[in-house]
């Protein structure tokens, strides 16, 4: 097979509407025959395999092999025992099921507009003609790529009610701060404080790219027009970011639904359960609790949250997001 | 679903494909063999006092090797439970008296043939053993005291603990010694699960009905031993605000010389040795009934093991051995489990603390954690978290209790 197999498919044509199209030539057809076909899907499925292989042995073996374990009772000792539906439906009428989603959406409704904000405005800082630009790009990205572990105790330390950094500078403007991460009421503000300034850097770096692809014409264009600065970003900048907001929106919901790490590292889900999120739950049913059963079929439940929310928003994109 | 989440249910799906893999081959007594031996006990300190035990095992056996492995007693539970059902655990691994009902239930430790039983003593191996047959040994064994710090006693002129102390008098000389401003505490005593069976006890109640499958503490003795624990809040003891319950907090305090009492095991007595502080212990007081609690740890043999008898062996050598005995008490790293007492008598003139005895005399009234085969973990849990609760203000003692004994009576039924 040769290179000249791969016929890639022009993303700006529908392949199905190029093939019927009246007049069109056969002999400029990019798949003519059936063996041709064949040649093609073979050559991607070649290119595809490096990932879809450790996709389908950790990603979707594991997925199915806890669809079965979500049907069983297993303590991951004794054999599993058949139980049917009986753990979502234990899950679906227990109370704490909501609460830990409530939670987790939370967790979400107070990371997700920080860190975008945050991430933006870092952004449209650092794209400026600013002196050491690359040091501070650096510098923002360098949590990013911190241990969750290190990041968390170093922000417990911080947040300390006692004796921590935050309450100290708090103290000095006559303000008591608050319990943090010891208190229920604070406890989620705590985590949502450390992974918003963690994962800022990463917005940061997606808009910075989506930034130096708008095309400076545009802004001549809108200078000309006595746009000023407010007026530029407003109609230029965020229509034409969209598609990189579109994506830093799906990952981070995703990964906020699947927010784990931080949660463990800083208050393990306490105190009283104010701070346990899905994950946690999963968690501590499989590791803590000997019941990988309900775990598995909170997993899938999850799952199934992330995808309908995931759908909707691909859905809803196309009445916001500009392609150009 | 991204890798964070895959891990979790990854793990559970890999561990069943490897579940059916495991086969045992009989043991090969003449040919070098390599055992694996994963532990906590010698986790923080006390690495050093196993490696001495392990070479001196491989001298008097040199056909048998041990690999040691050794993890943090907050990280161990996790870890074994995972390499269980991994089918990956090692062929020799500590175990914990309260999770002991649960693994020999679910078929993980193999029976052992011991061959000096009458090298231990008979209660603790006991406590091991399921019909008849030991599916453990006892590793070691010890209790909790209360810690006091003479020279703060001396300073607010209150008398030194005795073994006969009641409660009351702990309050008096706590909330006399007690010195907010100056950053002195006079008592400190955990928030949790562990504490309250034990509390329990010394006030006459018990903390699970006889059936096993319902609580008994949500009774005016019970109320009475939480508020005991949860009062000593803000008046004699930190608050969680102040860093109470981090980890370490209570040992560094006392050791600082701003602690006057403290309420921990003999494990820590290695931790003192550098400490400025002049420091003793006593028997805990108690409220009508003596109760310390005692705890043992045992190594039990993986039923999967393919060195079984190689493996015994060494769980042997590390729990009733001369070797074993003499490094346990010269570092002061707990008590072997051994019968014999005149072997244990060179512990009291060990050093500090002075009075040593009182580790012994513990042992005339113990209170010994409840159990259950299900749900152990998730019990305790519990427990410790409406007790905080109560700690914290954010319920009444009473509201804690009534809610914690209906929520452990939900996980004890199945639910």
């Amino acid at each position: 097979m040769t290179l000249s197999a791969i016929q890639p498919i022009r993303s700006d044509q529908d392949p199905a509407e190029r093939n019927s199209r009246p007049g069109h030539s056969r002999a400029t057809a990019p798949l003519r025959t059936r063996s041709q076909k064949t040649k093609y899907a073979l050559t991607v499925l070649a290119f595809l395999l490096p990932s879809a292989i450790p996709l389908a042995l950790f990603t979707l073996g594991p997925m199915i092999g806890a669809a079965w374990i979500s049907l069983t009772k297993w303590n991951l000792l004794a054999p599993q025992q058949f139980i049917g539906l009986d753990n979502y439906s234990k899950l679906l009428t227990d109370p704490r099921t909501g609460e830990i989603f409530l939670h987790t959406v939370y967790y979400i409704a107070g990371y997700l507009p920080l860190v975008y904000v945050g991430g933006l405005a870092l952004a449209l800082a650092l794209n400026t003609a600013l002196k050491g630009r690359s040091f501070l790009r650096g510098v923002y990205f360098l949590p990013v790529i911190t241990s969750w572990i290190v990041v968390a105790l170093v922000w417990r330390w911080l947040l300390n009610p006692s004796s921590g950094a935050v309450n100290s500078v708090l103290g000095w403007f006559g303000i008591e701060g608050p319990g943090w991460w010891t208190d229920p009421n604070w406890a989620m503000p705590s985590i949502i404080l450390a992974s918003a300034w963690k994962d800022l850097g990463f917005v940061m770096v997606i808009l910075l790219a989506g930034l130096q692809s708008i095309s400076p014409d545009l802004y001549d264009a809108a200078k000309v027009d006595g746009a000023g600065w407010w007026r530029r970003t407003f109609s230029v900048t965020i229509p034409l970011l969209s598609p990189s907001t579109f994506f830093v929106l799906i990952i981070s919901l995703i990964n906020g639904f699947q927010v784990f790490d931080q949660v463990y590292a800083m208050t393990s889900g306490g105190p009283a359960g104010a701070s346990q999120v899905v994950v946690q739950q999963i968690y501590d049913l499989t590791f803590r609790y000997g019941k990988a059963g309900e775990a598995s079929a909170l997993s899938w439940l999850l799952f199934i949250v992330v995808l309908a929310v995931t759908v909707i928003q691909i859905r809803g994109q196309k009445r916001w997001v500009n392609y150009g | 679903m991204n890798r964070k989440i895959m891990a979790v249910v990854g793990l559970t799906g890999v561990a069943a494909l490897v579940m059916t893999g495991c086969s045992a081959t009989p043991a090969e007594p003449d040919a070098p063999v390599t055992i694996t031996y994963t532990n906590f006990i010698s986790n923080d300190g006390n690495e050093a006092n196993l490696a001495k035990i392990v070479d001196a095992f491989e001298k008097a056996n040199p056909n048998i090797t041990v690999d040691v492995t050794t993890l943090p007693y907050s990280d161990y539970g996790t870890a074994l439970q995972t390499d269980l059902a991994a089918g990956t655990v090692s062929d020799v691994f500590d175990i914990e008296y309260a999770n002991y009902a649960s693994y020999q239930a679910n078929g993980v430790l193999a029976p052992l043939k011991v061959s000096n039983p009458s090298a231990y003593r008979q209660s603790l191996l006991e406590a091991y053993s399921t019909d008849g047959t030991s599916y453990a040994l006892p590793s070691s064994f010890s209790d909790v005291v209360l810690y006091y710090n003479k020279d703060l006693f001396d300073a607010a002129g209150v008398s030194y603990p005795t073994n006969d102390w009641t409660w009351a008098d702990e309050k008096a000389a706590a909330l006399k010694i007690t010195d907010q401003a100056a950053g002195i505490w006079g008592d400190h005593q955990p928030v949790s699960f562990y504490e309250y069976y034990k509390v329990l006890a010394q006030n006459g109640g018990k903390f699970l009905n006889d059936d096993g499958k319902t609580v008994a503490f949500n009774t005016p003795a019970g109320i009475e031993a939480a508020k005991w624990l949860v009062e000593k809040s803000g008046t004699t003891m930190p608050t969680i605000e102040q860093g109470q319950g981090t980890p370490d907090f209570d040992t560094n305090l006392f050791k600082d010389g701003k602690l006057a009492m403290l309420h921990t095991g003999i494990w820590v007595f290695g931790a003192f040795t550098d400490s400025p502080a002049n420091w003793d212990i006593a028997v805990e007081p108690s409220n009508g009934t003596k109760a310390s609690a005692v705890f043992s740890n045992a190594i039990g043999v993986s039923a999967n093991s393919k060195h079984i008898e190689a493996a015994t062996k060494w769980a042997e050598f590390m729990t009733s051995s001369d070797t074993m005995v003499q490094v346990r008490l010269d570092s002061g790293w707990e008590l072997p489990p051994i019968s014999d007492d005149a072997k244990l008598a060179t512990y009291l003139d060990k050093g500090a603390p002075a009075n040593r005895q009182a580790v012994f005399d513990a042992l005339d009234g113990i209170a010994l954690p409840p159990v259950v085969a299900n749900g152990q973990s998730e019990m305790q849990d519990i427990m410790t978290e409406e007790l905080v609760e109560a700690q914290a203000g954010r319920k009444t003692v009473e509201e804690a209790l009534a809610s914690a004994e209906k929520r452990i009576n939900a996980v004890l039924a199945g639910q």
